[in-house]
């Protein structure tokens, strides 16, 4: 019999390989799918790296793509910290696109517009997550839920505005009216889509990795989500900061709808996010709740979804690829885990 | 006032609550059996996506809607072991492989579908399932052709609450089941597998929101797309809260959404909406999300819910 024992501490080693063993076991199981369309595996991967990684605009286009999952993925790794179950990560995101879409359209100086659509953005996003944080703090409610089911009531305020007050009156379609032109924000590079929110993001990740691991505030999110019984008798109040802790994690979601208004869609419609809430669990779980970590893993998701397109038109594997491989990468990722806390044994 | 009253006692109307009803109160029922075990499970999305993908292609290619209602069935449960497999058997945390099988099953039912069809312009469509009136009951005014003039799944959908109920309130599984759910080392101590019982519980669940997929291409839409199910999963999870965990509270959870559901349909015909139709389907979320609020003190959820059990930890 084999059985699971166990480990007192977990190697050094293993917490960076595990990730990477977790995505080649995920290329490996999906290059099932690639042989079951009839492409040749190396081709199909090859095509999907080329057209995300193989040139400098190709990298630009999945740096942007990118960008809301580094948001959401360090949203998700802060409140997974203080183990706060924030699955509303996507409500979030939506929240901040509809404040910010709402503040860009009011005319005034560019730069004034964009520091207040970010503002609107984050605060809108950290509302949405102060629901299920006071609630579990108060009342105890499950907070995995209560926050997941809130996607659902922030996606149907946001079909709502679209398909009424913001509806096109001209053409009809369910799009909101665009932001004002000043308050776009500006192009890093000329002639790609590589925006000032990208820089943002990659930047906001070592800012999450500071105040977790430098700051007394980070070091109180730690300890609650490590220990709330310790943290308690340390004369932490563990209800306070996992309020802190959803709030930040709301605001950070926020910011993804933020960069997805003001540097890529200029406006909001239904589709605005293909479920760049949910990849932040994908992503945070990869990066083993290290905000470093999230960058990286961030733009491989990214890379993927970018290649996907591509390789469905050179090889004629469907581009849904994509999704299967996110789904496979976190489950996998669950499953090496197992071996950080664990370790197998034959038993007697 | 007196238009909305003349709508709701239709027979068109009634059916259409039971239309509507009857895949959410499958998937409520297999979220329900998954979770009175201890498992939450977070995956029933995709696993109702990929059950009516699975579904439709049985029957488009074999030409037998039963065909398809055995594939969807097999398709759920297959995930749902899946499911089990990951938080039963190796105990990893609930919410987060839930997270991870809807995102795989909805992207391999996308990618099946596209394999298997191609894009097309016209979605490949089925002859859905025939309503089946059943001799003298469907005669019954108003009550007998809304409820009695309905698909074989209707049927079973209103079988599966009472034996739903018996089974989990009257027979040894369904004690195991409560038991495992509640207090998992007790269940152990008194010699029922933990294990064993939610691995089965969670397949049973998977297999009743593989019904849930089974019914929304074979009798709903009769073709598969892309937003075929469109957040009814999460619909089942809030049900089920909203229905404290009983079958019969649970389905009639699935009921009360389905009228305002059905409503807010019949409103928006007559032009009569005045308030956006968003408004009647974030009623389940919220009222949900007040009556957790509410409910919490005299807590009724399942105890052991999202608690893996490890038998060697004590």
């Amino acid at each position: 019999m084999l059985r699971l024992e166990a480990r007192q501490r977990t190697p050094a080693w293993l917490n960076l390989t595990l990730p990477l063993v977790a995505i080649v076991v995920t290329l490996i199981l999906c290059s099932g799918l690639i042989v079951l369309a009839g492409a040749g595996v190396a081709d199909a991967y090859g095509v999907m790296f080329k057209a995300s990684l193989g040139d400098s605009y190709a990298i630009t286009e999945t740096l942007v793509r990118a960008a809301p999952m580094i948001f959401t993925g360090l949203a998700v790794t802060l409140a997974f910290r203080a183990k706060f179950w924030n699955i509303g990560a996507e409500g979030q995101l939506l929240a901040g696109a509809m404040a910010s879409c709402f503040v860009g359209a009011i005319p005034m100086p560019g730069p004034l517009a964009m520091l207040l659509m970010a503002i609107a953005g984050a605060a809108a996003g950290a509302a949405v997550a102060l629901i299920p944080a006071l609630l579990r703090v108060r009342l105890k409610v499950d907070d995995v839920v209560s926050s997941l089911l809130l996607n659902s009531v922030v996606f149907y305020i946001l079909m709502a505005l679209i398909e009424g007050p913001w509806k096109d009156p001209f053409s009809g379609y369910p799009i909101s009216p665009p932001i004002e032109d000043s308050a776009g924000l500006p192009v890093l590079i000329e002639g790609t889509r590589l925006h000032l929110g990208v820089l943002v993001a990659v930047l906001a990740a070592p800012l999450v990795w500071l105040l977790i691991s430098r700051t007394v505030l980070g070091f109180r999110i730690r300890v609650t989500g490590e220990n709330p019984e310790a943290a308690r008798y340390g004369g932490i109040d563990v209800q306070r900061v996992i309020v802190i802790a959803a709030l930040l994690s709301g605001a950070l979601a926020g910011l993804a709808g933020v960069g997805e208004v003001g540097g890529v869609h200029f406006q909001v419609m239904s589709d605005i996010s293909p479920g760049y809430g949910y990849s932040g669990i994908v992503i945070a779980m990869l990066a083993r709740l290290n905000p470093l970590g999230v960058v990286p893993v961030a733009i491989f998701l990214a890379a993927v979804m970018t290649g996907a397109e591509a390789m469905s038109r050179a090889t004629g594997v469907p581009a849904f690829l994509s999704d299967v491989i996110q789904g496979t990468a976190l489950l996998a990722m669950l499953v090496a885990l197992l071996f950080t806390a664990y370790r197998i044994r034959r038993s007697a | 006032m007196s238009a909305v009253l003349e709508q709701v006692f239709q027979v068109g109307f009634l059916a259409a609550i039971i239309r509507i009803a009857t895949p959410l109160a499958f998937a409520t029922l297999g979220e329900m059996f998954s979770e009175r075990a201890g498992v939450l499970n977070l995956g029933i999305e995709g696993i109702m996506l990929l059950a009516a993908m699975a579904g439709f292609t049985g029957a488009y290619f074999s030409g037998s809607l039963w065909v398809g209602v055995l594939a969807a069935v097999a398709a759920g449960a297959l995930m749902g072991a899946l499911h089990a497999l990951f938080t039963v058997v190796l105990g990893l945390s609930q919410h987060v492989c839930g997270i991870g099988v809807t995102l795989f099953s909805s992207g391999l039912a996308y990618f099946l579908y596209r394999l298997i069809f191609g894009q097309q312009s016209v979605p490949p469509s089925i002859k859905g399932f025939q309503p089946v009136p059943i001799p003298i009951l469907s005669d019954i005014p108003v009550l007998g052709p809304a409820v009695f003039n309905q698909f074989t799944l209707v049927y079973m959908a209103i079988l599966a609450i009472p034996l739903a109920a018996f089974i989990l309130y009257r027979t040894p599984w369904g004690l195991s089941v409560r038991m495992v759910g509640e207090n998992p080392r007790a269940a152990d101590s008194a010699g029922v597998s933990v294990m064993a019982t939610r691995f089965q519980a969670v397949v049973l669940g998977g297999a009743l929101m593989g019904l849930a997929g089974s019914f929304l291409v074979m009798a709903q839409f009769n073709a598969f797309t892309f937003g075929v199910v469109s957040g009814r999963g999460w619909v089942a999870i809030a049900l089920v809260v909203f229905g404290r965990w009983d079958p019969w509270r649970s389905a009639g959870a699935a009921l009360l959404f389905a009228f305002v559901d059905a409503l807010q349909l019949r409103l928006q015909a007559a032009g009569l909406g005045h308030i956006p139709y968003e408004a009647f389907l974030m009623l389940p979320f919220v009222l949900t999300i007040v009556a957790m609020a509410f409910m919490s003190r005299n807590a009724v959820a399942p105890s052991a819910l999202l608690k893996p059990f490890r038998r060697e930890e004590r």
